[in-house]
């Protein structure tokens, strides 16, 4: 399950990215669920937000530990992921299908994002 | 040594222990121009000593008087059995239940605490406290400007002035606009409340009964909140809540409440507890403890403090609130009151407390130049009209035993005359017909 | 067990209420009242007193446990300090009743305690002046960023920043972000406050800080050894120096916070001054600050008159406004007073002596049972980790299950599965020996097989709750899930 998926891109703060056309979906992924542990309240931006690569746009908590949303790319929130609010556990069981968490009509092509290869080398980096 | 155990062969063996000589030595990392210039305080005095002075103290206090002092914080009597168990120091020497396997005594407390608050407001759900009703509405501002992302408050004039003072301190250095909508003889004006509300309004505040014990219903001052994503905010009187019409009815997002009158001695003050509730969807802006129901590994029901995420201890400078010690000695006593008066004793506290209102209101407008401020309904609590000025009068009256009530003219300009009354079941017809003898003889 | 509701029996009645008051729909209009009435526990006197003492015997407390909490202070409490405070000349006291012309009259004795607390607090810290208004530390925290934000736009300036040691307990950056400051926070090295690193922020953004905030000695247990560079570095960028006094047992006497150059600090009654901790509260938070931020305290302050009487002060133009609905945690305040006097002066410093030696004690004999960080003398608490393999919350479980209340885990964050202890002066050798020798057999234990811990505790109401089950369900009331 921990298989990052080819066909998405990474940031160094554990968020994925699909590309589809002008908008892309963002999500967190497997290695940062895990480490969060059990995620019990997920914090999603409101439609109409403007989001700016690298800094916040909303949180995950799980019991004893609150982490920030750090956004991979630029642009604006068209659609969130509501069945989060009700089920956070989605989070851990499906990071990169239905624990999606934003959908953003692009600003600009998102930069400076990893391929699954080379997130699997930060990561491997990052837990030594 | 009082309260030290330690024997003289104790200290040597345990300084030995350590490997320092003396006690000083404990202290070397205190540099020499860091230590005390001087501390010069009185000797030490055995408990009989310190007990008779604070006796000697207490004696100089004249809490005895008749009274009809309310104006948001009310002499209500308080069950000897609140005292015997709230008492109990299995709770009162107790902290904060962080471990929750040998705190489930307080825990299931606070969560019979917030289920009481609850139920008494109709709203979702309730904290385990705050301070006190000032901070209680100053959270309450701060969870709507967090929600809605604003930054104006619509403030009622009627809103008791000791918490509109206190939010005006909270709020100083938020970069937070205030704008308060002034009452017209006492009374609250829920449709100027409600033009003014627009779409930069985080919040729109009031309290019920007012400052001048007016009973109104904001249901559609809170529609007009809701119509344009404001937050719905007010502050009532725990034991008028008994028969009045809820928050929860009236559409409020958040219910408020100074709960001194269950169960909390007056003491020059406090400590009290503010009491905050709101609706489910804001459950994450709500400040401070909150407990939870779940189970053990064996299924057993348990309580534990839960979304603690939202927290200081957690979250740092982002959290909800910096609030850590809350009021939860003073929220178990308000429990434990709530539970023994139950619904009927709730209802009876308030109902006794209006029918002297309106006794003591038909006796004393019956003297000459005495009316009513206002026609307006009223609860245990009401302004009166004088022909002279409030404290003086107030002044005159308590040489002689008696304390008629609070002159609103300090926060009220333009008010000096005007007398605000509160009976409670402390209060007795007897006490009133008193005060009328009394104050028609000064008039 | 049940809930108190969950006992509830309908037309059962504890009689506590008498009153032949009409029904409130004869005196106000329908539509000003509730639909029906709250729906409260409705049970006899003995209902309710068997409940609430049940509840109470599922509760560890200082009165029957060793209650080494870290940061938190539990000392025993003294009886007679309870006995002070409900003395009906206190307990009844309206607050406004001080506020009536001539009504100071009347709560003479009250005004005379505040002013005393005031000025044995201003004796203990070497402060100028205190407020006794904030109602817990944290309170005192936000009244103590408020006056240094005061103080500067006196001087014609909004200063934004505020540093914060990481060690620091979360409440200063949330005090500090609610007073409207941005938080910057300063990495600690040698698990102290490094003045180098303090000296380059300063130089940094040094006409944008308002002020430090310390916790001296530190989370950590430890006396900060830079203070007096730590002062000056302050002082050159006319920044105040913040002193957070939940640790002020460690120093009683033997620092004053504002001879060591600090401007201003918060004390917590409910610990150093042994006031009860109440399952969390109520707390009291008194502010004390030096000369240069007096001006801006709350009103009103307790003064004196000539002829010794005492009045509420209104005249104070620059004050930051009002904390508290009246005069503070006046209750509290009270029992830390009695508790004051009791003592005096050198009682108060023997308290620091007592709950120093104490931490060391613990600290020394805890030595070949945990991982202690820093070979160097603690203050009043020390910080120490798990053995390799163990963690701090099964520790802290097991020692539950043989009757001690555990120590503070996983605080400080900048400790590896932190085991935080505060033994305080009031405990005896033979309790820290016993506590001791508690811990030795529990890292016995959990060194030959780590799942034994991890069934702990086993023999209290509850064994380990599901939290992640109670944050995701949230069933916070009866009426809820």
């Amino acid at each position: 399950m921990s298989n990052n998926p080819a066909e998405l891109l990474y940031s160094r703060t554990h968020e994925w990215t699909r590309l589809e056309g002008e908008e892309a979906v963002i999500g967190i992924t497997w290695f940062a669920q895990e480490s969060l542990g059990d995620i019990t309240y997920v914090e999603l931006p409101r439609a109409g937000d403007r989001l700016t690569a690298g800094t916040e746009f909303g949180s995950v908590e799980s019991v004893k530990a609150a982490s920030d949303l750090i956004s991979p790319v630029n642009g604006v929130v068209v659609a969130v992921n509501t069945a989060m609010e009700n089920a956070p556990e989605t989070l851990n069981s499906a990071p990169f299908g239905d624990g999606w968490l934003a959908r953003v009509k692009l600003a600009d092509k998102p930069e400076d994002l990893m391929d699954a290869a080379a997130y699997e080398a930060f990561c491997a980096a990052e837990k030594h | 040594m009082p309260f030290i155990p330690h024997t003289p062969q104790e200290l040597r063996e345990m300084l030995a222990v350590v490997g320092v000589r003396s006690l000083d030595d404990l202290f070397a990392d205190i540099p020499p121009d860091m230590r005390p210039k001087h501390f010069n305080l009185p000797k030490g005095q055995s408990e009989a000593a310190v007990c008779a002075m604070f006796e000697e103290l207490a004696a100089k206090n004249r809490p005895g008087m008749t009274s009809f002092l309310g104006a948001g914080f009310y002499a209500h009597h308080i069950p000897k059995a609140v005292d015997a168990l709230a008492g109990r120091s299995e709770f009162y020497t107790a902290y904060t239940p962080y471990q929750s396997e040998c705190s489930q005594g307080t825990l299931q407390a606070v969560f019979e605490f917030q289920t009481a608050v609850s139920r008494l407001l109709e709203m979702d759900c309730a904290n385990a406290s705050v301070y006190d009703g000032g901070t209680a509405l100053f959270e309450g501002a701060m969870m709507a400007v967090r929600a809605t992302r604003r930054r104006a408050l619509l403030v009622d004039e009627a809103v008791n002035p000791v918490w509109r003072a206190m939010l005006a301190t909270y709020c100083a250095g938020l970069q937070l606009t205030i704008k308060t909508i002034p009452q017209e003889n006492g009374m609250s004006r829920p449709a100027a409340l409600s033009a003014a509300v627009n779409k930069d309004c985080a919040a729109v505040i009031v309290q019920n009964p007012n400052f001048f014990g007016v009973v109104a219903d904001y249901a559609g001052v809170f529609a007009a909140a809701r119509e344009n994503g404001a937050f719905g905010i007010i502050s009532v009187y725990p034991v008028m809540q008994g028969v009045l019409k809820t928050p929860g009815e009236m559409g409020a997002d958040v219910a408020v409440a100074e709960g001194q009158s269950l169960g909390q001695p007056l003491s020059f003050g406090g400590p009290w507890l503010g009491l905050m509730s709101c609706r489910k969807e804001h459950i994450r802006q709500l400040p401070g403890r909150i407990a939870g129901r779940t189970t053990d590994g064996d299924g057993n029901t348990g309580y534990v403090l839960t979304l603690q995420a939202r927290e200081q201890h957690i979250r740092r400078a982002r959290a909800t609130s910096n609030i850590c010690s809350n009021q939860a000695l003073c929220a178990l006593r308000a429990l434990i009151h709530l539970s023994l008066l139950g619904p009927d004793g709730l209802v009876r506290q308030a109902e006794h407390g209006m029918a002297l209102a309106r006794f003591a209101a038909e006796r004393l407008t019956a003297l000459r130049g005495v009316e009513l401020l206002n026609d307006a309904p009223f609860g245990n609590e009401v302004a009166l009209r004088l022909p002279t000025g409030a404290e003086g009068l107030v002044a005159g009256l308590m040489d002689r035993g008696c304390v008629p009530g609070y002159p609103v003219g300090r926060h009220y300009p333009g008010m000096e005359n005007v007398l605000l009354l509160a009976c409670t079941e402390a209060n007795s017809r007897n006490q009133i017909e008193l005060l009328a003898e009394e104050l028609g003889g000064m008039l | 067990m049940k809930t108190i509701f969950a006992k509830s029996v309908p037309g059962r009645n504890a009689c506590q209420v008498d009153s032949d008051a009409p029904a409130a729909a004869h005196m106000l209009p329908a539509g000003l009242l509730r639909a029906r009435p709250p729906r409260l526990p409705q049970c006899s006197e003995l209902d309710v007193v068997r409940h609430f003492t049940r509840l109470s015997q599922r509760n560890y407390s200082v009165d029957a446990n060793f209650y080494p909490l870290g940061s938190c202070t539990m000392k025993y409490s003294p009886k007679f300090t309870e006995y002070v405070a409900s003395l009906p000349g206190f307990a009844r006291l309206h607050p406004l009743l001080a506020r009536l012309e001539r009504g100071e009259a009347c709560a003479q004795g009250a005004l005379q305690c505040l002013y005393k607390a005031e000025r044995w607090l201003c004796e203990i810290t070497g402060m100028k002046a205190f407020t006794l208004q904030p109602m817990a530390g944290a309170n005192g925290e936000f009244t103590g960023v408020s006056l240094m934000a005061a103080y500067h736009l006196a001087k014609g300036r909004r200063r934004a920043k505020i540093l914060i040691p990481d060690s620091a307990h979360g409440t200063n950056p949330a005090s500090a972000a609610l007073a409207g400051f941005e938080i910057i926070s300063i990495e600690s090295r040698d698990g102290m406050v490094d003045p180098d690193v303090l000296s380059a922020v300063i130089a940094e953004h040094g006409d944008d800080v308002a002020g430090l905030m310390m916790t001296c000695p530190n989370t950590l247990g430890l006396m900060e050894l830079h203070l007096p560079r730590i002062v000056a570095e302050l002082r050159g960028a006319d920044a105040l120096l913040y002193y957070d006094g939940a640790n002020m047992n460690a120093i009683m006497g033997k620092m004053r916070v504002g001879d060591a150059g600090f401007d201003v600090v918060h004390l917590n009654l409910h610990k150093t001054f042994a006031t009860p901790h109440g399952g969390g509260g109520p707390g009291s938070g008194p502010v004390g600050v030096n000369a240069r931020l007096a001006p801006f305290l709350p009103a009103p302050r307790v003064a004196v008159r000539e002829d010794g009487s005492f009045y509420l002060d209104d005249n104070l133009p620059r004050s930051i406004g009002t904390m508290a609905p009246f005069y503070g945690s006046f209750g509290v305040v009270l029992k830390a007073l009695a508790y004051m006097l009791r003592l005096g002066g050198d009682g108060l410093a023997r308290v620091a002596e007592y709950a120093v030696l104490n931490a060391n004690y613990l600290k020394k004999r805890l030595e070949d049972v945990l991982d202690v960080p820093f070979d160097r003398l603690c203050a009043h608490e020390f910080v120490a980790s798990a053995p390799e393999g163990l963690r701090a919350l099964d520790i802290a479980k097991a020692l539950l299950e043989r009757g001690f209340h555990a120590p503070t885990v996983y605080f400080p964050l900048i400790v590896r599965e932190c085991l935080m202890a505060e033994p305080t002066e009031t405990e005896s050798r033979e309790t820290l020996d016993a506590y001791v020798e508690a811990l030795r057999e529990i890292v016995t234990q959990g060194k030959a097989d780590p799942r034994a811990l991890a069934e702990a505790p086993r023999n209290l109401p509850v064994h380990r709750l599901d939290e992640t089950a109670a944050a995701r369900r949230m069933v916070l009331t009866e009426d809820m899930g």
